[in-house]
C-alpha cells in the first residue's frame, strides 16, 4: 500500500478515506407518504401534504422500505436491530418544508457489518460498515431561473433514502471509488436501490482527512454530495493534496463541509455558520419505535439472491475464470445470467472470453446494457461451439459474430450459407502448401534456418483459403513440407 | 439548570424568532424557571426503567407500497405566497 502514500515536500503522508453514501431505496412511494417516487415529474406533481410539511400531517412509514433497509443490511452482513427509532434533525432551508428532516440517529435500523471490496487487479480488502439508517431526502432548490429568487420543487422531498456510512478503511481514491462501486454491485443485486448516480439516486459524503504514516487520524473535511467514481476520485486527490499544502506550510486544517466543483476540479469551504450544525436531534413524537419480528427478518433473508462477492468467487472456480472476467461478468446481474446461459456445458473461459471482449465491448462502444444485446446467450453459445469442435477457427468466428449481431440468422445458419467451415482437409492444404513452396524457393530455404520465418507462408495458406483453414493444421502441413521438424 | 441571555439568542435564531435584544434577559429567566420546575422530575428514580417512547400502547402502523397520493401540484402550493410555473418561489437563497 505503500504507493498510495502522497510524497509531499516534508516526507510522505497517508490519506484516510471514510464514506457516507446515500442510496435511495427503490420503491413506488414515499418514506412516509402515499406520493409517487419518480425522476422527470412536472415541478411538485408528485408531493403529498405530508411530503410539503402541512400542519397537522402525519407521518406513516412505508413497509417496503423497511424491508429493502433489512435486506441491504444482510447484504452487508451486518447486525438487524430488532428495534430501532426515528428522530428529527432540525435545520431551516426552503428545501425542507417540515423545518426538519426525519432520520435515525440513535438507534438505526442497522448496524455494524462488512464490505468485502474488490479491485480491479482482483486483491481485495473489507471496509467496515458503522451503520446504516433510514431518513427522508429534501426537495430540490433552483437558483438559477430568477435573479431574486429560488424556486423550489418538493419532488424529492420524503423520498426514502438508505444512509450507508462506512468505517474510515480506506487509503487512496482508488479504494474509495472501488468500495462505492462494489457496494453499487450488492444494491442492485439485491434489488433494494437502483444505483443510478446520474439521476442522483445513489451519492457519497466523502471523509477525507491525512496523516503521517502510522500516526493517530488527522482532522477531516467533509465533501458532500460527490455523485460520480469520477468525481469521487478527483476531489479526495484534490482536497488530500490541499491537506497536504496545508499542514506542510504549519498550518492547522479547520473541520468543516466543503463542495466539489466538479468544473474546476477543486473543492470549496461551504461557508456554513457554526451554528448550522446544531441539529438539535431528538425522538420524532410522530413515530413509534420500529418493532422487527424475527420471523420477517428470516424471512427477507431466505429471500437474498445469490450475492456478487459469493458470485464472483463461485465464477472463478466453477468456470475457472480470471479474477477480472469473474468481476467485469458478475458487476451486473444481467451480465451474469447471459454468461451462464451462454456457458451451459461449453468452454467456460471461451464463452467468458467472447461476452467480456467481444459482445461487452461492443455493447459498450454503442452505449448499451447486456439487457440490450441482439445476440441472445444461447446463440454466442452456439458460436463458441462451433469454435470449439473445429468447425469454425476464432477468426472466421469473428465475421460469424458480426452477422451474428446484423441479425443474419444463427451462428450455425451463416457458418453453412456462407460457406465458411474451417478447411481441415489435409489433402486440399497439401496441394496449396506445395504450390506456395514451388513459387518461393529462396524463402523455403530460409525456413530451414530460420524457423520462425514459417509464418509468412501460415498467412499466406490462410489467405489463398479466405481464412477458412485449421490454422493448426496449415501448420503442421507446412513443417512436414518445409522439412522442420 | 440556568439560561442565559447568549443561550436564548441562540436558540431564537436557530428557530428564526426574532427576539428584540430587550427580551433576552426576560426570556432567559422565565426559561430558567420552566426548566427548573421539569427538573423536579430528575428526583424520581427511573433505574432499571426502559425509556417510554409513548403512552399509546400500539406497534408502529405500516403502509404498503402504494401510490396513493400527489399528483395535485395545485393542492399542494395552494398557500404558498409565491409561485411561479408549479414552483415554490421563496426569496433568493445563496448556497
Amino acid at each position: 500500500m505503500t504507493d498510495t502514500l502522497i510524497q509531499g515536500r516534508t516526507g510522505p503522508w497517508e490519506i484516510v478515506l471514510g464514506l457516507e453514501v446515500h442510496a435511495q431505496v427503490a420503491s413506488r412511494a414515499k418514506l412516509f407518504s402515499g406520493a409517487a417516487v419518480g425522476f422527470g415529474a412536472g415541478p411538485n406533481a408528485q408531493v403529498s401534504t405530508v411530503d410539503a410539511g402541512f400542519p397537522g400531517m402525519l407521518p406513516v412509514l412505508n413497509r417496503f422500505c423497511v424491508e429493502q433497509a433489512v435486506k441491504t443490511g444482510l447484504g452487508l452482513n451486518a447486525q438487524i436491530h430488532r428495534t430501532s427509532r426515528f428522530d428529527r434533525k432540525n435545520y431551516f432551508y426552503p428545501d425542507l418544508p417540515q423545518g426538519y428532516q426525519i432520520s435515525q440517529l440513535y438507534h438505526p435500523i442497522v448496524g455494524e457489518g462488512a464490505l468485502e471490496v474488490e479491485r480491479d487487479d482482483g486483491s481485495t480488502f473489507t471496509v467496515g460498515i458503522e451503520r446504516l439508517h433510514l431518513e427522508q431526502d429534501a426537495g430540490k432548490s433552483i437558483h438559477d431561473m430568477d435573479p431574486h429568487s429560488t424556486y423550489v420543487d418538493l419532488n424529492r422531498s420524503g423520498t426514502a433514502l438508505m444512509e450507508i456510512v462506512s468505517r474510515p478503511d480506506m487509503r487512496s481514491a482508488e479504494d474509495a471509488a472501488a468500495y462505492v462501486r462494489t457496494l453499487r454491485t450488492l444494491l442492485r443485486a439485491l434489488g433494494t436501490c437502483d444505483g443510478d448516480m446520474e439521476k442522483g439516486n445513489l451519492r457519497a459524503d466523502v471523509n477525507v482527512s491525512v496523516r503521517r504514516p502510522g500516526e493517530g487520524l488527522g482532522t477531516r473535511c467533509e465533501i458532500k454530495n460527490v455523485n460520480s467514481f469520477r468525481f469521487i476520485m478527483q476531489a479526495i486527490e484534490y482536497e488530500a493534496r490541499r491537506q497536504v499544502e496545508i499542514l506542510e506550510d504549519g498550518g492547522k486544517i479547520t473541520q468543516e463541509t466543503r463542495l466539489f466543483d466538479p468544473g474546476r476540479g477543486e473543492t470549496r469551504s461551504m461557508r456554513s455558520k457554526e451554528e448550522a450544525h446544531d441539529y438539535r436531534y431528538f425522538p420524532d413524537p410522530d413515530l413509534l419505535p420500529l418493532v422487527l419480528e424475527e420471523a420477517w427478518i428470516e424471512e427477507i433473508r431466505a429471500s437474498l439472491p445469490e450475492l456478487p462477492a459469493a458470485r464472483r468467487r463461485r465464477f472463478a472456480e466453477q468456470y475457472g475464470l480470471t479474477a477480472y472476467d469473474a468481476g467485469v461478468l458478475t458487476a451486473e446481474d444481467e451480465r451474469a445470467t447471459f454468461f451462464e446461459r451462454a456457458a451451459g456445458a461449453r468452454n467456460a473461459k471461451l464463452v467468458a472470453n467472447w461476452t467480456v471482449n467481444d459482445l461487452l465491448g461492443r455493447l459498450s462502444a454503442e452505449d448499451r446494457g447486456i439487457a440490450e444485446s441482439p445476440i441472445a446467450p444461447e446463440a454466442l453459445g452456439e458460436l463458441v461451439g462451433l469454435i470449439e469442435d473445429g468447425t469454425i477457427s476464432s477468426k472466421i468466428a469473428k465475421t460469424v459474430f458480426d452477422k451474428l449481431w446484423a441479425g443474419e440468422g444463427s451462428a450455425r445458419e451463416i457458418v453453412e450459407r456462407e460457406g465458411l467451415v474451417q478447411v481441415s482437409d489435409t489433402g486440399a492444404l497439401e496441394a496449396a502448401a506445395d504450390k506456395l513452396i514451388a513459387a518461393n524457393p529462396e524463402k523455403a530455404e530460409a525456413v530451414k534456418t530460420k524457423p520462425q520465418a514459417i509464418g509468412w507462408f501460415v498467412g499466406q495458406v490462410m489467405k489463398e483459403t479466405g481464412g477458412k483453414a485449421n490454422p493448426a493444421v496449415v501448420n503442421a502441413v507446412l513443417r512436414a513440407r518445409l522439412g522442420i521438424d | 439548570m440556568a439560561v442565559d441571555a447568549e443561550t436564548v439568542r441562540r436558540v431564537a435564531r436557530l428557530a428564526r424568532i426574532a427576539e428584540p435584544e430587550a427580551r433576552l434577559d426576560p426570556l432567559a429567566r422565565e426559561i430558567s424557571g420552566i426548566l427548573g420546575w421539569i427538573e423536579q422530575l430528575n428526583e424520581v428514580d427511573v433505574d432499571g426503567v426502559e425509556p417510554m417512547a409513548t403512552a399509546v400502547h400500539a406497534t408502529q402502523p405500516l403502509r404498503e407500497d402504494v401510490v396513493t397520493d400527489g399528483g395535485d401540484p395545485a393542492r399542494v402550493l395552494g398557500n404558498a405566497p409565491r409561485s411561479d410555473d408549479g414552483f415554490f418561489v421563496v426569496p433568493k437563497v445563496v448556497e
